[in-house]
């Protein structure tokens, strides 16, 4: 069983983990290169209440309530500034780590609120995983350790870490492709492959919620593809959500979608709903191209 | 629309004077090393040979000389211990600068500081060790130790200051990376940006190892010289610097022969430490 060790968790961040203990990785089948091996979970409802975030004295997120369902990909959608990445990065609290920035308001995952003074920063982030908008795998770890840096990083003791690591990588689709140079630098890689590495690495610490921040803005379309392939598998077992500002790709990948306009929800319904009829007439110009 | 015109002739005229008034000045200033080299290698080649690199100097007035081992194995030994004080000190403020500090007005006032320690001219920290260590006797009067904190004390802003800016070149995307994994911040420095950033490190320690390496001023006050070989670091210490400076005022030329052996040798270990240091560099992943 690869669940980390909750005793050295803290009591709230324990019980985030325990609930999952019964997915199990590595008995999952390897199957052809295109699916995943990640096996379907109950992932986790995230609620935003009245959350505010500042840089400095501007604020840029001015008060908002959403809720991410449960193995479900949510697309936040906005023009540039309209406080999407922001938000996104409040919710597993790296907005904090920009110098002068802050956030206000309750991020609840399983009945626990992210922001409550007592809670272990670093169990925040093993819960909600981060990818980034440009492949940034560790230069001077293979393949290998690229994966299995979560694990070590955060100290996971009570892991098989090759076995986790082999998990990792079907469940990003890239384990084919590198199953025989896992010694090999991480940063070797092509850039789609290396996005898809970070994506290993991310669930490779099992967290509940995956944040994915524009993570095929600097990929071609063919890597992009298989990106989004791939969040569909990944929806099986995280809940997901996903900053983008192609909408087609909210379109493909998202099963609602959130628009957000100068640091306020806008609006947040099923993709279909907001594409084809939306319910603020500046989501409609916004999705039909008149600004933005 | 405006006719597309060849370049016109006093414009090509102007550029080729301005490259030239350039070139003439770059030239100038590459007349004083070239001499300087010419001198060292002219005169040092001669009068180095084996014994001289493998006797201690003698001492005598009349008679031989002797070589230069004992300065060699001095110098050595206190930039080591030199090194071993200033790597680990400069390597953490750099590290606390850029990881911890950041833009506070603690940390830039650290680096105002920085800045002028970097300034200071090495005479004033062989003063200072003087003044604290020597007068006051601790530990005796001259001795091996005293010299290598007063090159540490020359070389720890340098250390610093070099490493910050190594560090600075690790890029943030992956400090984020390491930190949203739920990393603690001494793991993501000591298992992400310090393996980053190694190669730059020992670059920028091995160019300040060879800055103190030449240094005499710190020493003179602090270690007094030596002719025979000594290991203690309580005591003495002969070192090439300090050779070269009692040397070249003597009236025998046969001993300002031996400056300029000595001045060769040490150029050649410095040397030697920058290229290593270059290839380091040249290994690092870093784009500089």
């Amino acid at each position: 069983m690869n669940t980390p060790d909750p005793t050295t968790a803290t009591k709230p961040q324990a019980s985030m983990n325990q609930p999952n203990a019964d997915a199990t990785p590595a008995a999952a089948p390897a199957s052809a290169p295109t699916t995943t091996s990640v096996e379907s979970a109950d992932g986790r409802e995230v609620t935003l209440t009245d959350v505010h975030a500042y840089y400095g004295g501007s604020e840029a997120v001015k008060g908002v309530d959403l809720v991410y369902k449960p193995n479900e990909v949510t697309a936040m959608i906005g023009p540039s500034g309209c406080g999407k990445s922001t938000l996104l990065r409040c919710i597993n609290r790296m907005h904090e780590e920009i110098p002068g920035a802050h956030a206000t308001g309750k991020i609840v995952v399983d009945d626990i609120d992210l922001y409550d003074p007592s809670i272990d920063l670093t169990a925040v982030r093993r819960a909600v995983g981060m990818v980034f908008q440009k492949p940034n795998p560790f230069p001077t770890m293979s393949i290998f350790d690229n994966t299995a840096a979560g694990l070590r990083l955060s100290g996971t003791k009570g892991v098989d870490v090759k076995e986790r690591v082999e998990w990792a990588l079907r469940g990003a689709g890239l384990w084919d492709e590198v199953k025989d140079r896992l010694d090999k630098p991480g940063i070797g890689l092509s850039g789609g492959q290396q996005q898809r590495l970070c994506i290993a690495r991310t669930i490779a610490v099992e967290p509940e919620v995956i944040l994915m921040d524009e993570p095929c803005s600097a990929l071609d379309p063919i890597a992009t593809l298989k990106i989004e392939d791939l969040i569909h598998e990944l929806k099986q077992r995280f809940t997901i959500v996903i900053v983008t500002h192609n909408m087609q790709q909210a379109a493909r990948v998202a099963d609602t979608t959130a628009f957000m306009y100068l640091g306020e929800l806008v609006e947040h319904a099923p993709t279909q709903q907001i594409f084809n009829n939306p319910g603020d007439p500046r989501t409609e110009e916004y999705v039909t191209g008149k600004f933005g | 629309m405006r006719q597309l015109e060849p370049t016109s002739r006093t414009r090509i005229a102007k550029d080729r004077a301005a490259r030239g008034f350039l070139l003439a000045l770059t030239l100038l200033a590459l007349v004083p090393l070239a001499l300087i080299l010419y001198y060292l290698v002219k005169q040092g080649f001669e009068a180095i040979n084996w014994e001289f690199l493998t006797t201690d100097p003698t001492g005598r007035f009349l008679g031989d000389p002797g070589g230069i081992r004992s300065a060699i194995v001095g110098t050595t030994i206190m930039v080591a211990l030199a090194a071993a004080i200033s790597v680990p000190i400069g390597v953490g403020v750099a590290l606390y600068l850029v990881e911890y500090g950041k833009r506070t007005r603690f940390a830039n006032t650290v680096r105002y500081f920085i800045d002028v320690m970097t300034g200071v001219p090495s005479v004033v920290f062989g003063l200072f060790v003087y003044i604290t260590l020597v007068v006051s006797q601790i530990g005796g009067t001259f001795a091996a130790w005293k010299g290598s904190v007063a090159l540490a004390l020359l070389m720890i802003p340098i250390v610093a200051r070099s490493s910050e800016v190594v560090l600075n070149l690790v890029p943030d995307s992956i400090r984020e990376a390491a930190l949203a994994l739920g990393a603690p911040r001494w793991r993501v420095v000591t298992r992400v940006v310090l393996p980053t950033a190694f190669p730059g490190l020992v670059t920028s320690s091995l160019l300040a190892i060879a800055r103190g390496a030449g240094e005499t001023a710190p020493l003179l006050f602090t270690v007094a010289f030596a002719n025979e070989m000594a290991f203690n670091l309580n005591d003495r210490m002969n070192s090439l610097p300090l050779q070269i400076y009692n040397d070249v005022s003597q009236a025998q030329d046969r001993l300002v022969a031996r400056a300029w052996g000595a001045a060769l040798t040490l150029v050649v270990m410095i040397l030697v430490l920058i290229v290593i240091a270059r290839l380091v560099q040249r290994r690092s992943r870093l784009a500089t």
